[in-house]
């Protein structure tokens, strides 16, 4: 029972840090019909450099560990809107170069990582509490599975209400449902893209310093390992559903621990399976529009 | 005029025997070349590059020929390098019966793969291959029993003839790249210039109209996957003789981006272009980790010097001022400046009639909803 | 009296096919200006075109202005408002976000559509997506008449509509009409005799014939021979045109 438990609350714990790296992924391809690889870079910069910002204050104190979050949410929404604004809106419409473009970006920038802190993985530490762990009906549950889950309950409520009760907020939500009607009123949307990208940056952000201290390393290639899952949850749960996103991280996340637990380790193979099943029966995925 | 019309092939032909003859010649390239070529240095550096050349080609037939964006296309790569070791070391046969259970392996995983990935298209099409190509690396790090999992396999040369084995017959294997080249360009050119290539291209152009003739684009369509595939395999095998051995990247979308911005800079669409950025990507990757470590670098500033010390980075930087100011890469390039100078006003851009395709099937697709 | 809109040599094409061969025709400043023509022969594609939504090459002024080179919502700020076939509301979005959408101006015109609308303010909070054909053709009205605007693009509106509302709509329509000139593609001819008072013909992407509403459809040889359809077989059918009149 207690394992269950375990494999259960790990699931959502983990799909909670999916769901911080796939809600921008899902918002900018919804919006823009751009699949952004570089989305993995952002996040290891944010993780990168909210390391360094932890380290000078201390990395044990909680402070340091919001203070450093603050500044990956910083750092990956700056590094979005200048990808966005610098190398995405050149290429109005011209989705296919503008998915490259990404990946030539994801190329370069775990490249220079490698090139200015190095190849190897850099063990990292926070505030002790994250160590330890809480019991909960018999299982033992490692305290970092709460503040991803914390972190990414605050994410999407601020999303939610972003979404749902601002004027930009609204554009995006029609714009994602039918962009060139939003033109036919009036609405410039480029706007909304480089504010789609900013906040996906933002969120990714967040995601990258507590992947950093999810695996308790940081290295250049943090992102392009998460980038992968944060792909397959955003096609399973629908290109520009918020909810769907929520919903198929924890599907995902729970799947993918299950197997592993159960199954032998064969959790990343079971996800992947998973992705190619949805697509093939429904392609718009869990909950999305036709893409 | 019947000299102008065979011109490029003549100097396709001259530019086989050149590099046919070119482990007898005596040629120094200082800087680019580590070595003259008659060494072995510089023959499996050329090797190298060649066997990313042929892998460059085949991807081109997927995206320049058919438009179809892969982010999968390592995988028939990695079976055939690793088809190959599994091969000749769990099964025991001989070298040519081990390349061609290579190369079956590469057609039937491809044909499997590409049935099920192409019952989507564009975006979804690319992350199915993505997916697959995950899952075939995940599956080569788990297996480490029959695949040497992280470590990667090496190959087991007890079956490999004694003349393609070792330094000194480096000059047989650098033969051996250059015949695996010859074939899948001879291979390509087929393709495009047959009347399945032309279908390709139409499907690529207008998807609409190849099915309203009645076409079945979905068949053209897996054909040249598969073909393209297969190919791939065997730049795989030649990959896995030459380097005694292979690691799961090869398997990886790593290195399938790898291959995306080979072709893209070398321009996508051309044949010659593919082979370009494969042999240009390949240089610049091995040679410029020699260079950064030189004296004129490792004086330079910190900001200075850490970006150029990375060829990924620069080649990634490259790609993207590639995309973004010269979509057609160094190909397509000197193409449209060339047929501009003949009075052409038709210039190829290859990516820009993907995306206008893509475009304009959603606009198709929603239009004949308002119909 | 000078035309509000000139369109002059429009070309547009869609996926590289040509769509509108070429069309040229003024759109007086006042009143509704029918757009009639059989299904596919461009009409849609003409308005389309007009606004930047697909791709075209022409001239095309706005009282006096070019605006053929301009993106789509610069040419809708300038006044122009848009009702597209299939209404294209925002289905997860409310009644009150797709018309507060819409709002361009500072004092957006709201007491106009409560009026025009009164269904619509009951609805406000309900999701545009679960209304019938018929509110969500109010919807997308209403989104047009939110602005002072210069002109109003009007497609097919009344399009699967049941007579009744074809009614409303068409009341909503003439109302709007008196504060500013439509452009009206239109199939059912009824409301096309009711509210417009020019028209412009269209076939195979070119114009054919221009000239007050009345003096064609009251023609059944001219209605016939352009449209291909009878006249008074609609009025007799009484529901929307069927397109299947002509392919």
């Amino acid at each position: 029972m207690s394992t269950i438990i375990l494999t259960l609350v790990t699931g959502v714990g983990l799909g909670a840090l999916y769901f911080l790296v796939a809600s921008g992924l899902s918002l900018i391809y919804g919006l823009m019909h751009v699949l952004n690889f570089a989305h993995g870079a952002f996040l290891t910069l944010s993780a990168f450099l909210g390391w360094m910002v932890a380290q000078a204050l201390g990395t044990e104190s909680w402070w340091s560990f919001l203070v450093s979050i603050l500044v990956g949410a910083a750092v990956g929404a700056v590094f979005a809107t200048l990808t966005e604004l610098v190398l995405i809106r050149p290429l109005y419409e011209r989705h296919i170069e503008q998915v490259l473009v990404t990946v030539g970006l994801s190329f370069a920038a775990v490249a220079l990582f490698e090139g200015v802190w190095g190849t190897d993985a850099i063990p990292i530490s926070g505030p002790p509490w994250l160590k330890e762990t809480t019991e909960i009906l018999g299982a033992r549950i490692p305290n970092v599975y709460w503040i991803l889950m914390l972190a990414a309950g605050l994410v999407l409520a601020a999303l939610v209400l972003f979404l749902k009760k601002t004027r930009y907020g609204m554009i995006i939500r029609a714009g994602v449902e039918n962009r060139s009607m939003v033109t036919a009123l009036g609405i410039d949307v480029r706007r909304s893209f480089t504010l789609v990208f900013a906040i996906g940056g933002a969120a990714a952000g967040i995601g990258g310093v507590l992947a950093m201290h999810y695996s308790t390393f940081v290295s250049a290639h943090l992102g392009s390992t998460l980038l992968i899952f944060a792909f397959i949850v955003t096609v399973v749960g629908g290109l520009g559903s918020l909810t769907g996103a929520a919903v198929a991280s924890v599907l995902v996340a729970v799947l993918q621990q299950f197997a592993n637990f159960y199954l032998g380790g064969t959790g990343d193979f079971i996800v992947v399976i998973l992705l190619a099943v949805v697509l093939l029966v429904r392609p718009s995925g869990l909950l999305g529009r036709k893409a | 005029m019947s000299i102008r019309r065979y011109w490029p092939a003549l100097v396709g032909v001259g530019l086989v025997i050149f590099m046919a003859v070119l482990p007898l010649l005596n040629i120094s390239i200082p800087g680019i070349l580590p070595t003259p070529t008659y060494q072995p240095g510089t023959l499996a550096l050329l090797s190298l590059c060649m066997v990313f050349a042929s892998l460059a080609l085949s991807y081109n037939l997927l995206l320049g020929t058919s438009g179809m964006l892969s982010f999968g296309h390592a995988l028939y790569f990695g079976a055939g390098a690793y088809g190959l070791g599994i091969a000749l070391e769990h099964f025991g046969v001989p070298l040519f019966p081990g390349v061609f259970v290579a190369l079956i392996g590469g057609m039937i995983i491809a044909f499997v793969t590409g049935a099920v990935a192409m019952r989507v298209s564009g975006i979804p099409f690319a992350m199915v291959t993505l997916a697959f190509a995950q899952a075939g690396s995940v599956l080569v790090r788990r297996n480490s029993a029959i695949t040497g999992g992280e470590e990667g396999l090496s190959l087991n040369t007890e079956q490999v003839p004694d003349f393609l084995v070792g330094v000194i017959n480096t000059r047989n294997l650098y033969w051996f790249a250059l015949a695996v080249l010859v074939i899948v360009y001879l291979v390509t050119l087929w393709v495009d210039t047959s009347r399945l290539g032309h279908l390709a291209r139409a499907t690529r152009e207008n998807e609409q109209r190849v099915r309203v003739l009645g076409l079945r684009p979905y068949r053209v369509r897996l054909i040249v996957f598969v073909i393209a595939a297969v190919l791939a395999s065997l730049a795989g095998v030649a990959y896995m003789l030459l380097q005694s051995g292979t690691v799961p990247r090869s398997v990886s979308a790593d290195l399938t981006i790898t291959v995306l911005v080979m072709v893209v800079l070398g321009g996508v669409g051309f044949r010659w272009g593919a082979i370009v950025g494969g042999v240009l990507y390949t240089l610049l990757d091995q040679r410029l980790t020699v260079l950064a470590g030189s004296e004129a670098i490792a004086s330079l500033p910190d900001f200075l010097r850490i970006p150029l010390s990375e060829p990924l980075f620069l080649l990634g930087a490259l790609f993207i001022i590639v995309v973004m100011f010269l979509p057609g890469g160094i190909a397509g390039t000197i193409d449209g400046w060339w047929r501009r100078r003949h009075g052409e006003r038709h210039v190829r851009d290859s990516l820009r009639s993907i995306d206008d395709a893509e475009a304009d099937a959603d606009a198709v697709g929603a239009s004949e909803v308002r119909a | 009296m000078s035309a509000i809109l000139d369109v002059s040599d429009l070309r547009c094409s869609i996926a590289g096919q040509p769509v509108v061969e070429s069309v040229t025709f003024s759109v007086p400043a006042t009143g509704i200006t029918a757009v009639l023509g059989r299904n596919g022969v461009g009409k849609t594609s003409t308005l389309r075109g007009i606004l930047g939504l697909i791709h075209r090459r022409g001239e095309v002024r706005l009282a006096g202005e070019r605006i053929d080179a301009l993106p789509t919502h610069r040419i809708v700020q300038r006044g122009v408002g848009y009702v597209p076939e299939d209404r294209e509301v925002f289905a997860k979005l409310t009644v009150a976000e797709n018309l507060a959408l819409a709002e361009r101006q500072r004092n957006p015109r709201r007491e106009f559509v409560a009026e025009l609308f009164p269904d619509l303010v009951n609805r406000r909070d309900q999701m545009a997506g679960t209304l019938s054909g018929g509110q969500q053709q109010m919807v997308s009205v209403a989104r047009a008449l939110m602005n002072d605007n210069q002109l109003l693009l009007v497609d097919e509106p009344t399009k699967g509509l049941a007579p009744k509302i074809v009614t409303e709509v068409a009341d909503a329509l003439e109302e709007a009409a008196k504060t500013v000139p439509i452009l009206l593609v239109e199939q059912n001819l009824e409301v096309v005799k009711r509210l417009a008072h020019d028209a412009i013909v269209i076939d195979s992407g070119r114009v054919v014939h221009v000239g007050p509403a009345r003096e064609i459809l009251d023609d059944e040889d001219l209605t016939q021979r352009l449209l291909g359809v009878h006249a008074e077989r609609q009025a007799d059918a009484g529901t929307a045109p069927s397109s299947e009149a002509h392919s």
